[in-house]
């Protein structure tokens, strides 16, 4: 009787146990920076290539104007668009790129490679202050 | 003999014949004015860097014809007519014989002559073979009106490099990428450099001498070759004349220098501008501090920070008065006093607009 007992309570404990330390704050060691570090240049090399590639109908590719991204001020988004007439995101910037001087269509802001034109961007920004809103 | 003249927005307009011509007219062209004899004023207009580029059939990038187009037009309806045209290099993309063809089909419609500056979007396809063969030699000398000028290859590079690519669109496709890590900087090479020096020892150095390249023949930025590797070989050749300008393409902006006693000045491109290096923040640059920079481009706006060039040339130095499409015209030219190029509006920090700041 005293097992019927003891044991669940046991089994509870242990499994409360894994939870928790689930949900302990984060620990992670230089291994796991590196793993995450290359993750992320992974999908920056991907946006490296996307932005120098003919993401249109017409060949042109974003770098013809935007050698390694200068020129995009990724640190400056949200901001205000006077053609655009509203506070616009940088996607929505890199889609007002490749609907018009590349005459393609519009990414998903969602979309993996809008994602990795965004990091592309900001990677070779790196180190630029937040500055929103500034023209 | 010409009488020397300047033209009223009135008499302009009456000879440019037509409110249709008119309304395609830059009117701050007015000042123009032309030689009396040799040795006098005269004006050649600049058009460079229009990178037509060819998708297929018929089919060209609008954007990119378009800025040609109006420059063409624009000064076909220069009067009084300048004397020449300095075409500056980077006519087609990839080098295509489709856009070269296309190039000079669009500028046939000048009827001027056209002195040929080749660009590195000209050239790495073939090495300059259909330019040579239809176009322009890739360097030599012409005398006009007293003033001396040679047109250069500046885009030359290592043969290692040149030879490293397994085909010949591949070697373009590299070329044509201007943030490529793969790239190999411009030059002159020996060859030329030792026509230069032989050829400029039958010049007097009193003679006025303009020199056309393609690549600023200066270093400002390595990454994107704004840079000639051995810019220090040609300027040392240049350098014992009084009056001596070096004129380029490439950059597709307002820049300019003055090393010792050359001058440098770019030329606008018609395509699409490029930012200044000093906006890549992640490597330095040696970008000229006397340069006020063209305003930042505005995206939305299709022909913003292009445009095209003419060049004055008054007692053997150069103002150059930038068309620019969608912005207040510019002058940047020689001041004796300061021994160097100015921008006759902007030059002073506090005549500077926002928009020139590049970040």
């Amino acid at each position: 009787m005293r097992y019927k007992v003891i044991l669940p309570i046991g089994l509870v404990v242990i499994l409360a146990a894994g939870i928790i330390s689930g949900l302990r704050a984060d620990e992670f060691k230089e291994e796991d920076l590196k793993k995450w570090q290359a993750a992320f240049m992974d999908v920056v090399t991907e946006g490296e290539k996307l932005f120098h590639s003919a993401l249109g109908s017409n060949k042109v590719s974003c770098d013809m104007c935007h050698p390694n991204a200068t020129n995009t001020h990724p640190e400056t988004y949200p901001k205000f668009h006077k053609t655009l007439g509203k506070v616009a995101t940088l996607r929505d910037v890199i889609n007002w790129c490749i609907e018009n001087p590349l005459e393609g269509k519009p990414l998903a802001l969602d979309d993996p490679k809008m994602i990795a034109l965004e990091a592309y961007i900001t990677w070779e920004r790196r180190g630029k202050p937040l500055d929103p809103g500034k023209h | 003999m010409y009488k020397e003249k300047s033209i009223t927005r009135r008499s302009f307009l009456k000879t440019a014949g037509g409110l249709v011509a008119a309304s395609m007219l830059p009117l701050k062209l007015v000042e123009v004015c032309w030689g009396k004899e040799e040795g006098e004023r005269f004006t050649f207009a600049c058009i460079s860097d229009s990178h037509l580029t060819h998708i297929g059939g018929t089919k060209f990038v609008k954007n990119f014809d378009k800025g040609i187009e109006q420059a063409v037009a624009e000064v076909s309806l220069m009067w009084p007519q300048p004397d020449f045209v300095v075409y500056g290099g980077d006519l087609a993309q990839l080098g295509k014989k489709e856009e070269i063809d296309h190039g000079l089909e669009m500028l046939s419609r000048l009827d001027l002559p056209i002195r040929f500056v080749i660009g590195e979007h000209d050239y790495y396809l073939d090495l300059g073979g259909y330019w040579q063969q239809k176009v322009s030699k890739l360097y030599y000398s012409f005398d006009h009106k007293g003033v001396h000028f040679v047109t250069l290859n500046s885009i030359l590079t290592y043969e290692d490099w040149i030879r490293r690519w397994p085909t010949a669109e591949e070697r373009m496709n590299q070329m044509a990428r201007l943030d490529n890590p793969q790239g190999s900087p411009f030059m002159v090479g020996k060859e030329q450099i030792n026509w230069l020096g032989k050829h400029l020892s039958k010049v007097n150095h009193n003679t006025p001498l303009i020199i056309l390249s393609h690549s600023p023949l200066y270093k400002v930025f390595k990454p994107w070759n704004f840079w000639t590797d051995d810019a220090e070989e040609v300027q040392a050749l240049l350098r014992p004349y009084k009056k001596v300008t070096v004129l380029h393409g490439h950059v597709h902006q307002i820049l300019y220098n003055q090393i010792g006693s050359i001058s440098f000045q770019a030329w606008m491109s018609t395509a699409w501008p490029w930012p200044y290096p000093v906006t890549y923040i992640q490597k330095p640059s040696m970008v000229p501090k006397m340069t006020v920079f063209m305003n930042r481009a505005d995206p939305f706006h299709e022909r913003d920070a292009t445009g095209w060039s003419h060049v004055d040339l008054e007692a053997g130095r150069v103002a150059q008065h930038f068309d620019l499409w969608e912005n207040t015209s510019r002058t940047v030219r020689f001041d004796e006093k300061l021994k160097h190029p100015v921008d006759v509006t902007y030059q002073e920090s506090s005549n500077q607009i926002p928009p020139q700041n590049h970040y």
